[in-house]
């Protein structure tokens, strides 16, 4: 087996991950989306560190790891505020932006 | 780790191709990844998402292991499987599990292009994989010469210190960042236990009781709890019974107690047998009769029907 079979492999999570992120509507889901992405990323550079046979790769794994924990931290506490004042975790809900006037 | 090392030999033959054990490893583990991870699209319910991702990153840290980054492995499990996942869980238990999709399209067409878009994205990560050269696999061996976590650790505080205190700064800035975002802002004035005691106390004037209501059951005859309890005058008192057994209609006839008094008061103690006028009669007779009933168990040396004194709270009726 040849090793770039891994890279395809996180091609492919990353992808339904993308694909998570545009279609599905709960916001909890759509996060988890984000996370498969980032888990992909790692996976293709773990490979890749092992193709070309140096740590560095990993370490950018380690980091991305690091940050992705922080960004769930943020993320989630968003995605609860917002549900305490709208009642919902779906995206179509969260439209204070939205500009509903009717057009003159 | 040199278990783990020895039962998953990354090493790699000389024309780059893994092992045996790791392409069998691989193609067990990579379906099973595909379907977790299809969960998160088809899943109806977000647990099931949930569980489908936790089952993508568990067996990640699987391939983590097997090639050649034991540390990332560990941490893969620790960080994303044990944190992550688990706090993904927790808030959707916060948010409320049965929390669905909705099924209405609020933009024209979103789902065709979301769709198009993912397949679109999808062939050209392949286009790209298929297409590009890569070096011939050089493999671990020599990078973790002294264990992967010290050769790891050599170029993270080696060549990246500074973006190591940076990811730091980061994580305390994220966790104050999740307090803040969840901090509720208090709209109405604390009230303390003091007054909370002077509100219930300037209540009593409404007719609101202040002490604990009494227990049911009558001792030394019932302590069921479905038996309202005597007051000192012999009446029975409804507030005794708890208000569930009361909403229920599983409350035990007040009447058959209180006629049983009434049989006493009128000095028929002893013709227990035969059944006196007032049993039949409705609960009317509201003057104290306690003189009464002091007399009458005094008489037959036996504890009268007492109300039970109670520790309970209001909390429990």
């Amino acid at each position: 087996m040849s090793v770039t079979n891994y890279v395809v492999l996180a091609a492919l999570l990353f992808s339904i991950g993308a694909s998570a992120v545009l279609l599905r509507r709960n916001a909890i889901i759509v996060f988890m989306g984000v996370e498969l992405m980032l888990n992909a990323t790692n996976l293709a550079l773990v490979t890749f560190a092992r193709i070309h046979g140096n740590l560095v790769g990993q370490v950018l794994a380690f980091f991305v790891m690091v940050v992705a924990a922080a960004e769930v931290v943020v993320g989630l506490a968003i995605i609860v505020s917002i549900y305490r004042t709208r009642r919902s975790a779906s995206v179509d809900d969260a439209n204070l932006l939205k500009d509903v006037r009717e057009p003159a | 780790m040199t278990t783990l090392t020895t039962l998953l030999p990354a090493a790699l033959d000389a024309s780059g191709t893994t092992t045996t054990g790791e392409a069998i490893l691989f193609w067990v583990l990579a379906p099973i990844m595909v379907v977790g991870a299809l969960g998160l699209l088809f899943a109806r319910k977000a647990v099931h998402a949930a569980l489908g991702v936790i089952v993508v990153m568990i067996s990640l840290a699987f391939m983590y292991v097997a090639q050649d980054a034991v540390f990332l492995g560990i941490v893969q499990v620790v960080v994303y499987t044990g944190a992550i996942m688990m706090l993904f869980l927790f808030v959707l238990m916060l948010v409320g599990v049965d929390s669905s999709d909705s099924l209405t399209e609020t933009l024209a067409g979103q789902r065709v292009v979301g769709i198009v878009a993912g397949l679109g994205l999808a062939v050209v990560l392949a286009g790209v994989i298929g297409r590009a050269t890569y070096g011939a696999p050089v493999g671990l061996q020599d990078a973790n010469a002294e264990t992967n976590p010290v050769g790891l650790a050599k170029i993270v505080f080696g060549q990246h210190a500074f973006a190591l205190e940076i990811v730091g700064a980061l994580l305390v800035t994220a966790a104050l960042g999740a307090l803040v975002l969840t901090h509720r802002e208090r709209l109405t004035p604390k009230r303390d236990q003091r007054q909370r005691a002077d509100a219930r106390v300037a209540a009593l004037a409404d007719g609101v009781v202040l002490t604990p209501l009494p227990a049911p059951g009558v001792y030394a005859r019932h302590n069921a709890m479905d038996v309202p309890a005597l007051g000192p005058d012999g009446r029975p008192l409804e507030a005794s019974v708890p208000r569930v057994i009361r909403v229920r209609g599983q409350e035990a006839d007040a009447r058959e107690y209180a006629a049983r008094i009434d049989r006493v008061l009128a000095g028929g103690w002893a013709a227990d047998s035969e059944p006196p006028p007032q049993a039949s009669e409705p609960l009317s007779g509201d003057e104290p009769a306690t003189a009464a009933l002091d007399a009458a168990t005094s008489q037959t040396g036996q504890n009268g029907p007492a109300a039970a004194p109670d520790q309970s709270t209001e909390a429990d009726r």
